[in-house]
Parts: structure tokens; sequence; C-alpha cells
């Protein structure tokens, strides 16, 4: 009877530790901007998959540079890979949520919301060409506000950012003069302003400079209370950074319309959608030579993709439509395969 | 090598007065010794071997850029991530500004302390004023950014740039050297800056070099009848010229190669303007903040490269500078 007894504990023993030596590591690095929420779901999600995630917020490029190199599981990066740059690495991409940049100023007297702006003013201050927060300009728009006299402080990312990625492909679409003068790219060479390191310097230099205006992430700007602007959308409306308004844009892109993800959210139709809105993306060898640990990355945003979209809300991302959601799931098993061509992801089963 | 050799005679001088015993122990080589020397042997080299790798790998990852810009690269002042041109210009332009800037402003604060410490304050004082400049070195420079942009940035833009340019408006060359809109941050705060943080390294070699001087000499000069700002200007000074000079190259030599207290304060635009209150970037910061989204086998990834090979001649060229100042003088 003892001896059962022992060997059953030990057989237990050796499940529980089997348990425990089966959380695997999957080792991503990337993207700055979604690490607060690929951190949040690594640890919420540790517990239901079993799975350790170990992600380094190294940057868009680095995430890139890793994967190319196939360093790391999985990439991650806020601007999306051109079908030629993803053919030449042998990647695939898929968006997990989206984010949002807003516009954040100081001006004396002037409260959070009240501000409105245009696209194509706010390219103009960061090409230089209005200076003033008194110009005629900024006035017609803003005719129930007294706005001063001063000179306008643009300040932008000095740091190569996914943010500045989309918020200068927003200035470009909306503005022929900033796309041939200065276009669309992680860094870009700005004609006016100053730069900050990451959102903290962009908020720390427009908190404390009277006439700045700055852009950062919507959950930054809302963690940190500082002043945000209105923008006039593509449909003519001024609409103020809100959950709605982001939800509104990502409703109103066509998904589907790229096989590698690639569309663009700036700018969006749409009578509430808020302009600025962009995806992030993770990037997966097609071939990958650790089948395992790629299916282990697939099951985790399965995972993610089910259970996480209240994590996203809590710190101001924008989950991704269910329809969306599911055309990758469909992708990965198509796109992604084994060394003898066999599928990796075959459902939540596998 | 030479230095070492002479170093090493003088230290045998003195042994040798002692007796035989320890030239004896140096000759007996047994296995142990033969294993350290050559331990220690390598541990010299490994220096040697890092220095050229580094400067020989900075230099073939910065060739694409070299040769896609030829020398026009060291005077462009392009810096373009969507066009993919690049120039070092204005990076250079930065980094050498700042830098002499701040030794401007260190160097008449450092040579007060040295001064007082070991002329004028009394014994009680000297240790602990000492201690406190040893201990401004060992501040991470990361404090000393954000110390910069949330405290240093907002106080000069309130208090100290605005008084400046109205000070300045109407005095020809001044109003542009100072003028342009007051952020508090850009070239003269991470000059500012970088005085503090080089401000330890060479109040404490003016320091030690002052304390060099022969007393005898200096109570000679007195009993002349020389005030303490002539023992200062025609004894100190002269005796301890070249050393001073060294350890101000030696501050130079920290402040070109700064990087985040700089990137912190100097609002990082790419360009050159007249003005020292306008922003700018140094070589150190542009890498810092542009290698995370430089891709491999880019043409910005090489550019990077060639100005850190840039800023390792730079460094190279004060350091050596230094060295020669520094050597022990002879005669002596």
């Amino acid at each position: 009877m003892s001896i059962r007894n022992t060997a059953l504990a030990a057989a237990a023993g050796l499940v529980l530790s089997f348990g425990t030596a089966a959380a695997q590591q999957i080792t991503g690095a990337g993207a700055t901007f979604p690490a607060p929420l690929y951190q949040k779901w690594g640890e919420a999600g540790q517990e239901p998959t079993g799975l350790q995630l170990n992600y380094q917020a190294i940057g868009s490029g680095g995430g890139i540079n890793q994967i190319t190199n196939r360093t790391v599981l999985f990439g991650a990066s806020d601007a999306n890979l051109t079908a030629e740059r993803l053919g030449q690495a042998n990647l695939f991409q898929f968006p997990t949520v989206l984010g949002s940049i807003v516009l954040v100023y100081n001006i004396p007297g002037i409260e959070s919301g009240k501000l409105r702006l245009t696209g194509e003013l706010v390219a103009d201050m960061y090409l230089g060409k209005i200076r003033r927060w008194n110009d005629p300009k900024l006035v017609e728009l803003n005719r129930e506000l007294n706005l001063p006299n001063l000179p306008i402080a643009p300040v932008y990312r000095a740091d190569g950012s996914g943010t500045t990625f989309q918020f200068a492909g927003y200035l470009s679409i909306v503005s022929d003069e900033f796309k041939t003068n200065v276009g669309q790219g992680t860094s870009v060479p700005w004609k006016a302003g100053t730069g900050g390191r990451g959102n903290a310097g962009v908020a720390g230099i427009v908190r404390q400079t009277r006439g700045s205006i700055g852009y950062v992430e919507h959950a930054y700007a809302k963690q940190n209370n500082l002043a945000m602007a209105q923008l006039r959308n593509k449909a003519g409306n001024f609409v103020y950074p809100t959950e709605d308004t982001f939800q509104a844009s990502a409703a109103s892109a066509d998904w589907l319309s790229d096989p590698t993800f690639g569309i663009s959210l700036l700018d969006q139709q749409g009578e509430k959608s808020w302009p600025i809105v962009a995806p992030t993306y993770i990037l997966l060898p097609k071939n990958p030579t650790d089948v395992a640990g790629s299916r282990n990355v697939m099951r985790f945003f399965d995972w993610a993709f089910k259970e996480g979209d209240r994590f996203a809300d809590e710190l101001g991302y924008i989950p991704l439509p269910q329809n969306v959601k599911d055309v990758i799931r469909q992708a990965w098993s198509r796109e992604i395969k084994g060394p003898n061509g066999e599928v990796i992801w075959t459902g939540s089963g596998s | 090598m030479q230095q070492a050799a002479s170093a090493a005679a003088t230290m045998g001088g003195p042994l040798g007065s002692h007796g035989g015993r320890a030239r004896t122990a140096r000759r007996s080589s047994n296995l142990g010794d033969r294993i350290f020397e050559g331990i220690v042997t390598a541990a010299g080299l490994l220096v040697l071997g890092l220095l050229g790798g580094i400067i020989v790998l900075l230099f073939i990852g910065g060739w694409p850029a070299f040769r896609e810009f030829g020398f026009g690269f060291l005077w462009s002042a392009e810096w373009d991530s969507v066009r993919e041109q690049f120039g070092a210009v204005i990076s250079v332009y930065g980094t050498i500004v700042t830098s002499i800037l701040a030794i401007v402003f260190a160097v008449p604060v450092a040579f007060g302390i040295a001064y007082y410490l070991t002329e004028i304050a009394p014994e009680v004082i000297r240790r602990p004023v000492g201690i406190a400049i040893e201990l401004l070195a060992a501040v991470p420079s990361i404090i000393y950014g954000m110390w910069g942009l949330f405290v240093l940035a907002p106080f000069l833009a309130q208090y100290v740039q605005p008084p400046i340019q109205d000070w300045t408006m109407d005095i020809p060359i001044l109003n542009e050297l100072f003028g342009g809109p007051a952020f508090g941050i850009g070239i003269f705060t991470a000059a500012l800056i970088l005085a503090i943080m080089i401000l330890p390294f060479i109040a404490a070699t003016m320091r030690d070099v002052f304390m060099q001087v022969p007393a005898i000499y200096k109570e000679s000069a007195y009993g002349l009848g020389a005030t303490r700002w002539e023992v200062v200007r025609n004894v100190v000074f002269p005796y301890t010229r070249a050393s001073v000079v060294g350890g101000i190259m030696l501050g130079l030599g920290r402040a070109l190669g700064e990087t985040m207290a700089v990137t912190f304060v100097i609002g990082n635009a790419n360009a050159i303007s007249p003005s020292l209150f306008a922003t700018g970037n140094t070589i150190a910061s542009v890498i810092a903040l542009e290698f995370p989204e430089a891709l491999q086998g880019s043409l910005k990834l090489s550019s990077l490269l060639a100005l850190g090979f840039i800023l390792f001649v730079i460094s190279f060229i004060v350091l050596a500078t230094s060295r020669y100042m520094l050597r022990p003088r002879l005669g002596n």
C-alpha cells in the first residue's frame, strides 16, 4: 500500500515537474510601441498557454534585423514591410492591434480638446511655414478661442520610431509639400522644431515649452493628462481622439484588400474616423527551422486574439475586428510551412 | 612603452638600494611566474587588439557610406533617412561646438576649485570638497540628462535666456549668437551639462598638479613680496602648464563622446544655426537615436558607423594630444 502511494506521489511529482518544464519560451524582439501590451499578454497568457514570452523592445528596425537573421522566433514592427521586402527575407506579417497617434499642445489658457486643427495646418507647422499661434488660418478654425501671439514650437520624436513613421505618413497624405520635402519614414528630415527622445521626451518638452505642439501615442497622452487637439478627418468633421473615433477608423478600413495586411489606416473615410490610426505587426518566418517554436508563437497570438482584447482596451490600444483575426488564422495555415511543406498551424488544437 | 620602461627603471632604483633580495626573486622564474607573465601580457595585448578591432570594424562598416558619398560625407549637411542622403557636418559641428563650449565653461570653475583647494582652503575643508568633486564624476549620465531636461532647461528658458536675449538684442554679432526662440534646450544647455560632467576630471587633474609645485618655489616668491595672484601667474601656472592643458584635453575627450545626457537636452535637430540657443545634434546623439531603426545592410546603418569612425578619429586626436602634453616632463 505504502509503496503504491509513494509510486503515485512520485508519478504526480513527475507530471508536475514535466508541467513546469513544458512552460516553453518564445522569444521575440522589435517595436517599442506595442511592448507594454505584449508584456501584459505574456503575463496573462503564461498560465493558459504554458508559454513564457520573452519580448525585447529594441525598436522596429532591430526587430526586422533580428527576424531576418532568425535569431528570434518572431519580430515586431510598427511599419509594415513591403511585399518585396517580405519576399526577400521570406517573412509573413500580420497585425496584432491598432494604436492611435494624437496631437498634444501647450498653449496657455487653452484647455484640452478645445483646439481645432487640420492635417494641412499641422504639416505647415512642421514645415516651418506657420510660425505663430495667432496665424489667420488657425484663428479662422478656432473662432471661439483667443489664440495668443506666441511662436509655435513643433516637437518631434528624435529617435527613429514607428510613431514617426505613421505621423509622417499621415502628413504626407494630407500635404503634398510635406510629401516632397520631408516624406515618410521612421525618422524624417523635419524642417522645423526640436526633437525629444521617446514619447516621454516629446511629452516632457511639450509640457514645459509654451506654444509647443507634439505627437505622441494616445495611451501616453491619456496617462499623462496632456492637452489633446481635435483634428478634421477626411469626411470634413472635427473629431476628438476617443476610443469611439479610433474604432470607427478600424471598422471602416478595407483590411482584406492586401494579402500582406499592409494596408494604411491613415486618413480613413467615415464620419467619425480619427485620422491617425495604425496597426502594429508581427513578423514570422515562412519557413521556420524551429517548427515547434513557430507553432508556439501562433498559439500565443491565437490566445491573445481570443482573450487579450480587454488588456488592449485597458492599455489604450484598439483590438482588431473579429473577421480580421479569422483571416489572419487562415493565413497562418496557408503561408507558414515546415521544412517538408507541412502545415504548422492547424487550428487551436495543435 | 618607453614610459613604462623608464617608470620601471626609476622603481628599480630604490629597490636595488635596499639590497639584492627583490632582484633575485624577480629573476627566479618558475612555472607559476611564467603563466602569470603570459596572462598579464595577454591582458595588455587584448586592449590593443580590441582597439584595433573596433576601429577596423567601424571603418569596414562605414565603408559603403564613404564609397557612396566620398569626401562629401564630411561636409554634407543632409541627414535624410527617407531619401538615403547622409552627411556628417551638422553632427560634427554640434559635437565640437558643445565640447569646446563645455571646456570654456568648465575650465575657469575647475581652476577656481583647484586653486582654492591647494592654496586657500583650510585643511578641514579640503577633503570634503575634494571628495564632493570626485563624486560628481560618479553621477550616471542619464541622471544629468533628466535633470537637464526637467530642471535646468525650464530654468534657462525662463530666467537665463530671455534676459540675455533682451540684453543682446541690438548688438550686431551677439544678437545672432543668442537669437532664436528660447526653448531651454539646445547647444547651450548641452554644453552646460557637459561642463558639469567634465568639471571633476579637470578639477582633479589641476588640483593634483598644483600640489606638485615644490613649496620652496612658492615660498621664495612670497618671500620676494609676490601677491597670491602673482604666485599663481608666475610660479604655479608656468610650472604646471603642460599638465593642466593635458587635463583639459582629457575632459574634452570625455565631452566629445558623451551620449545620453546630451541626447536629452540638445534638441536633436539636424540644423546648424549661428545661435547657441538653437537646437542641434552631436555624433553620439545621432548614433544613439537612429541606431535602433537602422536596417541591416542599409546605407543609414553604414552612415552611422561612418559617423562612429569619425568620432573615434576625433577622440583619438584629442587623447593623443593630451597624452603628449601629460608626458613626464624631462629634467624633473
